[in-house]
């Protein structure tokens, strides 16, 4: 049974984003997944052709967060952020910028984990200062492979 | 006469990132030049010019208000728009599969599925 890991993702109000996703595995095994730098270069990669060179991140609060992605053809862009707030294994927040390359409004992100069945079900709650920002979010993020981590995504269920 | 828009002119017109932008502007509501140029840090010559180039696309289309001129997105720029929100979640659904796969080497004893 497979189509309870279907992913679902709506705009709430002016400036969020939510999206959440049914994972077979444990909540701990989630949670480990979007910290463990390691494990992060092997899936937040977005579409065909994109790979992850440097997957940095301090997991702790006030700890940085540095990501870059590259593609095939040559071209790349990176993110930087700061955790906020970390409660094993059950919820990340951290704020985010992409350098497109010049940075973008910061991206407040809130991402839970919770027992679900014996799985997991993430909701990933994201806050953007303005409508206006996560309208142009939703644009300019295309073609960057900005689609890698999961962000600039207007209603869609 | 075939007033469909052409698809090359359309996808040229998407080429620009600023285009791209303004259009998930429109997709919040009907917007004239003013509030066109103002998000982007643009002049409003700079923003008419992209206006036209996406007009002429038929990606958008404007209409009389006295002296303004509002634009908002037309059919093809509504469907564009889906056209980028598909390919969105398609990565997005792509990164989430690929969790699934680490997950699964995480956790070698997994029980099978239901």
């Amino acid at each position: 049974m497979t189509t309870m890991t279907k992913l679902t993702l709506k705009t709430e109000g002016d400036t969020h984003i939510v999206v959440t996703r049914h994972f077979a595995a444990p909540p701990e095994a989630v949670y480990r997944a979007h910290l463990d730098p390691k494990l992060i270069q092997k899936w937040m990669l977005g579409p065909e052709g994109w790979t992850m060179p440097v997957c940095e991140n301090d997991a702790r609060p006030g700890g940085k967060i540095r990501y870059e992605w590259k593609h095939a053809k040559g071209n790349g862009f990176y993110l930087t952020g700061e955790f906020l707030e970390l409660k094993p294994y059950s919820k990340i927040v951290h704020v985010e910028r992409m350098y497109l390359p010049d940075p973008t409004p910061d991206n407040h992100v809130e991402t839970h984990f919770e027992p679900d069945g014996t799985g997991t079900l993430m909701t990933m709650r994201m806050t953007l200062p303005d409508p206006q920002t996560r309208a142009a979010m939703l644009a300019t993020g295309m073609e960057r492979g900005m689609e890698a981590s999961y962000v600039r995504l207007e209603s869609l269920i | 006469m075939d007033v469909r828009p052409n698809l090359n002119v359309s996808f040229a017109a998407l080429a620009d990132p600023t285009r791209r932008a303004i259009l998930g502007r429109l997709a919040l509501g009907e917007a004239t030049v003013m509030e066109l140029a103002e998000p982007f840090e643009m002049t409003q010559p700079a923003i008419s010019q992209h206006l036209k180039v996406l007009e002429e696309a038929g990606l958008i289309v404007q209409r009389v208000d006295g002296t303004k001129r509002p634009r908002r997105l037309a059919k093809a720029g509504i469907e564009a728009m889906d056209q980028w929100l598909a390919m969105l979640r398609r990565a997005l659904e792509k990164n989430y599969d690929r969790l699934d796969e680490v997950l699964a080497a995480m956790e070698p004893n997994r029980k099978g599925k239901r």
